[in-house]
């Protein structure tokens, strides 16, 4: 049930909480380890790098299809892969002001858990 | 029923899914389009958002209102008919992205429709006690419809958030609460059964309409309040009908309930219902103006409240996106996509 | 300095959806051709490439299984995974022990065998080279990701979808003369334009279909005895890159691509223009087309008027996917690198069946997910 997995990325995943370097202020996501980075949610914020239509799903996700999967650009700096939702494929234009949503990522099956984790939406 | 200290409210905030299926759609799967509809349209959760990702944007429109830092509440508290899990709270998801563990308090509520407003009146205990801060009591709903059954018209999703404070900190003062319970079984649904049953005519009179009546009745006795010294009010709305009728019931006019009636577009949000309306309603209050609400829910029991509009609205709600922004936004789907997203195709 | 390395016998197997073989079956059968290609070498070791036997086939550790099989009962075995540069992997640590002088012949087998589960399963399994918990968790498929690619890289260079089409049409030209091919038929520009789509702007038509095979190398250090030209490995190169796409500087470069190759090249004392023909992993036409880039045969951004201008072709100046490419050919992904050596050496010993003409220098390049590992080997004929 990879309930340790789940459980140990949930503020990574429920809130955007990356990290920030002590000494010099850059933005990390996903967080990093030591002791120079303390932690550090991010905005949330980004613009839209670029995206593709998935029509053939994995194992776990074919019920979701077709789904957005993109790469944002955050606006503290790190890039993030992510799944849009709440938009058509004709309203997505590379460049567009996107930000986080926490959204139900996935559902392990009827005696396993639900996973929620941030996707993007354009900017309400 | 009043605590020692004063309570208000310090943030509020909204949400609603952008889907919307027409209720006509509906009406043309199983009746062919004859009769009348008792909404509009009704929203639709898309299929990644249950109730504890409508809670947690609802409550953090309600925090950037309230201008707080998450890990200053208290309790955050989700009442629903619709938790995603039995056993599990949908509050420890909430509160860890929030940022409000770990030292919170957060199991579920359930009362029908009227669970979030329980958490509301619990909220208002733990603050007026000197216990708590700050509370945190969401209404989050996704409503399943029986196909084919006249609730599948209104069984609709959403959120609403109310964070309690200390009256001086608020934007809108909490006078006093009545709840008004009694055991009427006119909808209810049995563990580990998909969908509700209810009563038909059962659940007028001797259900929503005799609990509402009662318990804003009883508040504005306690409170020497009429309804020409109240501005706005906002009732549980099941249909777009039965919250105009208790009105007229209680001696208000249409003007009054009209900013927080919301079900004709968006349907029955359940848990959020009353507390939608109340949001859509502070939305556009003015400070000084006063405000009742009362929610429903079945089972049954109403949940009466006198709100005082405060100055710091006029700043406080600006800070997240109106009510409005959420009802307006209208994506429609069709009942094919509407069955498969509700889970009601069998998929073997 | 370590002594010289040359490729001896080898052998492969067909491309196909074999559902009557095992991986085992197959690995067997394209070892023991080119061990009786390779006559008087008595194998020192056997390295396996595969890439999702433990994910699809409920099967690690093959290489005991397939030295059992082939006769080489008791020998020195390893298993190397690492997506779609296992191959390549498996054909640098061979030349290794045999450049060291531990060993005089070493064996490599690449084989994958994919048939026997759905395509969602294999999704997973072809996802195992993205990063798992921050892009495989969102439902990111390779497809996709390359997908993605193409996208931006339209965006960004004003290229159209159609500038893609040369590259897979021109992969199907070449299969038909391919025996070993999963596909053997030509596809038209008009075809590859009104196919459905698979993750948007991908169609059918430019994304490889991944299949069961396995090809076979013997790594040596005496040149092979017979009248075939002695082929050698003159420069071998690996390197690698952040697994996950958004944690590169630039999404369309491909470091790691760029890298192993001047390694390779650096190796073999060669520049990338001595290269006579090429080979590389192309499941899509984005890939050929980042990938002709990073080698340096064109900059950023005009690598589809390079396959226009018809230079890909065997009878052109950087020709490549003579046999198919990823496309038509089929994606063995774990094995590829070992049928781009099996492939490339028949090149240079004249024997293909696209054969470009006079060609005595080859280059594979092989690479896991979106090049966050490339090999590169350099093959020369002498």
């Amino acid at each position: 049930m990879e309930l340790a997995r789940h459980w140990r990325q949930r503020n990574a995943r429920y809130r955007l909480e990356g990290s920030r370097h002590r000494s010099d202020g850059t933005v990390a996501f996903p967080p990093r380890e030591g002791s120079e980075w303390e932690p550090y949610v991010l905005s949330g914020q980004g613009e839209l790098l670029t995206y593709a239509v998935v029509h053939q799903a994995p194992a776990g996700h074919e019920g979701e299809v077709p789904y957005m999967v993109a790469i944002v650009q955050l606006v503290e700096g790190p890039r993030i892969t992510a799944q849009l939702t709440d938009c058509d494929t004709s309203d997505v234009t590379i460049g567009m002001a996107v930000e986080m949503t926490t959204r139900l990522l996935g559902d392990t099956g009827a005696d396993g858990l639900l996973l929620y984790g941030y996707k993007f939406r354009p900017v309400l | 029923m009043k605590p020692d200290r004063p309570v208000g409210i310090v943030g509020y905030g909204a949400y609603v899914p952008r889907y919307r299926i027409a209720a006509k759609d509906i009406s043309q799967v199983w009746t062919g389009g004859y009769g009348g509809v008792p909404v509009d349209s009704k929203s639709v959760p898309g299929p990644d958002e249950d109730v504890i990702t409508m809670s947690l944007e609802a409550a953090r429109n309600a925090l950037q209102r309230a201008a707080i830092a998450a890990n200053d509440l208290s309790a955050v508290w989700i009442g629903s008919e619709s938790h995603p899990y039995s056993v599990k709270p949908s509050g420890t998801v909430v509160a860890e992205a929030l940022g409000a563990t770990p030292f919170v308090s957060s199991a579920d509520f359930e009362f029908a429709c009227k669970a979030g407003t329980e958490a509301l009146t619990a909220g208002m205990g733990m603050v007026g006690s000197g216990m708590a801060r700050y509370v945190l009591a969401i209404g989050a709903d996704t409503a399943q419809g029986r196909p084919g059954d006249a609730l599948e018209y209104t069984a609709a999703a959403g959120a609403a958030a109310i964070i309690i404070g200390a009256a001086a900190d608020s934007l809108a003062t909490i006078d006093a609460t009545v709840s008004y319970i009694s055991d009427t079984p006119d909808f209810f649904r049995r563990a580990d059964r998909p969908y509700p049953v209810h009563g038909n005519r059962f659940t007028g009179e001797p259900a929503y309409f005799n609990q509402v009546r009662n318990a804003s009745q009883a508040l504005m006795t306690q409170l020497g309040v009429t309804p020409n010294d109240v501005t706005y009010a906002v009732f549980h709305q099941p249909n777009a009908r039965f919250p105009q009728v208790v009105a007229k019931q209680l001696g208000f006019r249409n003007e009054q309930i009209a900013p927080g009636l919301l079900a004709a577009k968006i349907g029955n949000t359940y848990s959020a219902a009353a507390i939608l309306g109340l949001c859509a309603t502070l939305d556009v209050a003015n400070p000084g103006e006063v405000i009742l609400m009362t929610s429903y829910g079945s089972g049954s029991g109403a949940d009466a409240y006198l709100i005082r509009v405060g100055d710091a609205v006029c700043v406080r709600r600006n800070r997240a996106p109106m009510t409005a922004k959420y009802v307006n936004r209208e994506t429609m789907i069709d009942y094919a996509i509407y069955a498969k997203w509700r889970n009601k195709l069998v998929m073997g | 300095m370590m002594r010289p390395v040359y490729v001896a016998g080898t052998g492969l197997t067909a491309v196909g959806e074999h559902w009557a073989r095992t991986a085992l079956s197959l690995a067997t059968d394209a070892l023991r051709s080119a061990m009786i290609a390779s006559p008087n070498q008595p194998i020192g070791a056997l390295y396996v490439a595969n890439a999702l036997g433990a994910a699809l086939g409920q099967q690690s550790n093959l290489a005991p299984a397939i030295a059992v099989a082939a006769g080489l009962h008791g020998c020195e075995t390893l298993m190397i995974e690492s997506g779609g540069a296992a191959g390549g992997q498996a054909i640098r640590q061979a030349m290794l022990a045999v450049a060291s002088g531990i060993y005089d012949t070493v064996a490599v087998v690449g084989v994958e065998k994919v048939s026997d589960v759905l395509d969602e399963r294999r999704e997973v399994a072809l996802a195992l080279t993205t990063d798992g918990d921050w892009e495989g968790l969102h439902g990111v498929t390779l497809t996709s990701q390359w997908a993605m690619l193409m996208r931006k890289y339209m965006h960004d260079y004003a290229v159209a979808s159609a500038d893609f089409a040369v590259f897979p049409v021109n992969a199907h030209a070449n299969a038909v003369a391919n025996q070993h091919a999963l596909y053997r038929f030509a596809i038209t520009a008009d075809k590859v334009k009104t196919a459905a789509m698979v993750a948007d702007p991908l169609c059918l038509l430019d994304c490889a279909t991944v299949a069961d095979g396995a090809a076979a190398v013997i790594i040596s250090a005496h040149p092979y005895a017979s009248n075939a030209r002695t082929v050698r490995i003159a420069g071998s190169g690996v390197a690698s890159d952040a697994i996950a796409l958004h944690e590169r500087a630039d999404l369309l470069d491909l470091v790691a691509v760029r890298l192993a190759t001047s390694r390779a090249l650096h190796q073999a004392n060669l520049k990338i223009n001595d290269v006579h023909v090429l080979d590389m992993t192309d499941p899509h036409a984005i890939c050929a087309v980042l990938t002709l880039e990073a080698l340096g045969y064109t900059p950023r951004g005009t690598a589809t008027t390079l396959g226009a201008s018809g230079a890909i072709r065997a009878s052109g100046t950087v020709p490549f996917a003579l046999t198919g490419g990823c496309k038509a050919r089929g994606d063995v992904v774990g094995a590829l690198g070992v049928y781009q050596i099996v492939e490339l050496t028949a090149q240079l010993r004249g024997i293909a069946a696209n054969q470009v003409a006079n060609a005595t220098v080859a280059l594979a390049t092989c690479s896991a997910g979106i090049a966050s590992t490339a090999v590169t080997h350099v093959l020369v004929a002498e």
